[in-house]
């Protein structure tokens, strides 16, 4: 194929944009007005714009191409039946992921050049971002695992660095190791289930670490096997997506940056174990099983994150316990086999969330950077733009239709249904009368009622159009991804035919219908469709309305402490506080005890050990200038004698026979 | 004819004798004429050589080492005196023994 070679560019601007960047903030590190912020900023969005217009001219070739674009750059490493090259691939899939990324991923950029014009580490901050792109898109286009966990890592890497921007806040700095520490337990199970995966096929016959030979070969794997190794991949999954229970890092993440947020912790890091599921569909395809318990772990996850939003006081941690919660719907469709209904969600979400998350950050900014929904109120007349698009991204999320929310959101739960779990599907079904609920609570404590801090509320307003224009373009994107995804009662899902030739088509009708069969199979399920779309709906509606009557203008709100079951959701199920009492004091107790016993005997050993023998041996050595000259003659006269005898008794000399 | 081996043990002697004083004796003097005595047992040792081999290279190197040598006596004992003349009564009998010098000790 001619474009090939193209696809390999896609990850590579990001990675000259970051390398540039980060040459020039090291080397302009001394000086505190940093390098000139507008060239910057046009090398650091140039990057993701260029991989954007790529990716895009590469995705529209794939209608064409459904097996993809496929290009080796070099080998990584060979050894013996492991060959691992670096090697990208955009089909179907990939593509839809790096459309994202990228396109999404622009945008922030462009947000981020308004939202940080006023922090010193503006270079920094792009060169992380852009680096960030860069391992995003290599996870995303690798066509083996090792790349896509090179990915994995980097991103993970990315995430550390950005989370932890304002390093010099202690606070934000653990927070920062939290993330990181969490996602890398997550990477242990993953690797495990890497392992075990090549050993197996390797057992069969089959040494590949290569996605489209696991592909075609995964009908060799044993269902008990296949759930093993989908059960690991999926722990790396939990971390990285923060599922439960290694969700813990994703609402401290916040103290990051809020363009962070939107990119890492919204639309693309937390959706890489979405992404990994659907890629290996053909293994999970092969133990239902697995995907039941994904499922459960996934519907778990989003109702606990939803409860615990509805009691949050700061915007952005009721966005983040939000996204935890949606990604669990993610995991609850491909558990259930329909790949293409939580790819789906992961793009409208990527949207809605990236909008929101931007928004907030527009409030925020107004605000002076207060979080707190306390300090809010009555911000619609003040920040009117920015109120109508958090309400397009609310209504999104809410499921209300047209919005794109509403389409995946109910392929979700349809899928769930459908697999039969009806105990998953009401779950959700709750779930999403929560979700409108903590959204548009979230929105009227913010937007509407009396200005709880009149002189912040009175020096708020608007940002420049830098950050105003990508809250626009999601906006309207919100509005009309959904069309993407229709149910079969209105057409049928077009991402769905897309992603087929990669993941699979999930059926919804029964095999080898013909004729009146068929009808009235197609006739029962359009009427399903439509049946549980209105529940839905019903379900958000319900929900804005109890926000609404609870937390809407005219009702004066208390922030305080929660009461009774509540209090169980702020202090956010008390995992947190197991973990510390279980893992991380007792962490820190051995390793200070370990510490002080033994490595730092040892570091003393070396480090006070080596002078201290330098010195003996020196002394040593000291005394033999006595300063007396006639034990200098002495000693000079016992060399020579040593010297002669070494002479008269050498072979050579016994040769000469002078006399 | 006398054998070569004479001239060489009576060269050998005269050099142990001159380094056995050199090392064992404090007066600075005392090590001055040992110092003659070993250049002389080495001068002696060289004609000894010069006289078998037929070769006339010993006989220069001979006038050689008188030559240093009496030049070495002359600058050591001029030092001494200059020690002697710059020092008081104690120090100058001090100065002839080779004791006295510890400077190198550290």
């Amino acid at each position: 194929m001619t474009n090939s070679h193209l696809v390999s560019l896609i990850p590579l601007f990001p990675l000259v944009g970051a390398t540039l960047l980060g040459l020039i903030a090291l080397l302009w590190s001394h000086d505190e007005r940093g390098f000139s912020k507008p060239v910057v900023a046009s090398i650091a969005c140039l990057g993701p714009i260029l991989s954007c217009l790529v990716a895009t001219r590469l995705f529209f070739g794939l209608a064409d191409h459904p097996q993809g674009y496929v290009h080796t750059a070099f080998t990584w490493f060979s050894v013996g039946a492991l060959h691992v090259p670096v090697e990208f691939w955009l089909d179907r899939l990939s593509g839809v992921m790096a459309m994202v990324v990228t396109f999404v991923g622009s945008l922030i950029h462009i947000y981020s050049v308004g939202y940080m014009s006023h922090e010193r580490g503006f270079t920094r901050f792009f060169a992380y971002l852009n680096l960030f792109t860069f391992a995003m898109l290599v996870l995303v286009l690798g066509k083996n695992v090792p790349m896509m966990f090179l990915g994995w890592e980097g991103v993970g890497a990315c995430s550390y660095l950005l989370i932890g921007y304002y390093f010099s806040e202690t606070e934000k700095a653990m927070a920062a190791n939290k993330a990181f520490i969490v996602n890398r337990v997550g990477d242990f199970g993953f690797l495990l289930g890497l392992f075990t995966l090549f050993w197996y096929l390797g057992s069969k016959g089959v040494w590949t670490v290569d996605f489209a030979t696991i592909r075609a070969h995964a009908d060799l794997i044993a269902p008990g096997m296949a759930a093993v190794i989908g059960l690991l991949l999926f722990v790396g999954a939990m971390g990285k997506s923060a599922q439960i229970p290694l969700h813990t890092w994703l609402a401290d993440a916040m103290a990051g940056p809020t363009p962070v947020s939107a990119l890492i912790h919204a639309a693309t890091m937390v959706t890489a174990g979405v992404y990994m599921i659907a890629r290996m569909a053909a293994l999970y395809n092969v133990a239902p099983n697995a995907g039941h318990v994904i499922a459960v772990i996934g519907m778990a996850t989003a109702i606990m994150a939803a409860t615990i939003a509805i009691t949050q006081h700061n915007i952005k941690k009721v966005l983040a316990y939000s996204t935890v919660s949606q990604l669990g719907y993610m995991f609850a469709a491909v558990g259930a086999g329909a790949y293409a209904a939580g790819v789906f969600h992961l793009f409208t979400h990527a949207f809605f969330k990236a909008l929101l998350f931007l928004g907030a950050g527009a409030v925020i900014h107004a605000m002076h950077h207060e979080e707190e929904m306390d300090r809010y109120g009555g911000l619609w007349k003040k920040l009117p733009f920015t109120g109508t698009v958090m309400l397009v991204g609310c209504v999104a999320i809410a499921g209300i239709p047209p919005l794109a929310g509403f389409f995946s959101k109910d392929a979700v739960l349809f899928s769930q249904w459908e697999a039969g779990w009806s105990w998953l599907y009401g779950v959700g079904l709750f779930t999403s009368f929560l979700t409108a609920f903590y959204m548009f609570r979230m929105w009227f404590l913010t937007f509407l009622g009396t200005p709880r801090a009149p002189h912040l509320y009175a020096q708020a307003h608007e940002g420049p159009s830098v950050m105003n224009l990508p809250l626009a373009v999601l906006a309207f994107g919100t509005l009309v991804v959904g069309f993407l995804g229709l149910p079969e009662a209105l057409g049928g899902s077009a991402l769905a035919a897309w992603l087929a030739p990669a993941v699979g088509a999930h059926g919804h009708l029964p095999e080898g219908l013909s004729g009146t069969a068929l009808k009235a199979a197609t006739l029962s399920l359009h009427t399903r469709e439509w049946l549980l779309a209105s529940i839905a709906v019903v379900a958000g509606g319900l929900g804005i309305l109890l926000a609404y009557l609870r937390h809407g203008p005219h009702r004066t709100p208390v922030f305080g402490r929660a009461r009774g079951l509540f209090a169980v959701f702020q202090d956010r199920w008390y995992f947190d506080h197991v973990y510390d009492a279980v893992i991380v004091k007792p962490a820190i107790y051995f390793l200070g005890w370990g510490f002080r016993h033994a490595v730092e005997p040892l570091i003393d050993l070396v480090v006070l050990g080596v002078p201290a023998l330098y010195g003996k041996f020196s002394a040593t050595l000291r005394l033999v200038q006595t300063g007396a000259v006639r034990v200098y003659a002495y000693v000079m006269m016992v060399g020579l004698l040593l010297l002669l005898y070494l002479v008269l008794t050498s072979p050579t000399w016994s040769l000469l026979r002078v006399l | 004819m006398i054998p070569t081996t004479h001239f060489l043990i009576v060269s050998a002697a005269l050099f142990s004798i001159g380094l056995a004083g050199f090392v064992s004796r404090r007066n600075l003097f005392i090590i001055f004429m040992s110092v003659e005595l070993m250049l002389n047992g080495v001068n002696l040792s060289f004609l000894a050589f010069a006289r078998h081999l037929g070769d006339m290279a010993g006989h220069v190197f001979t006038f050689l080492v008188i030559a240093l040598a009496a030049a070495e006596a002359a600058i050591g004992l001029a030092i001494v005196i200059l020690i002697f003349k710059n020092a008081g009564d104690q120090a100058a009998s001090d100065a002839l023994s080779v004791d006295h010098y510890q400077a190198l000790k550290h």
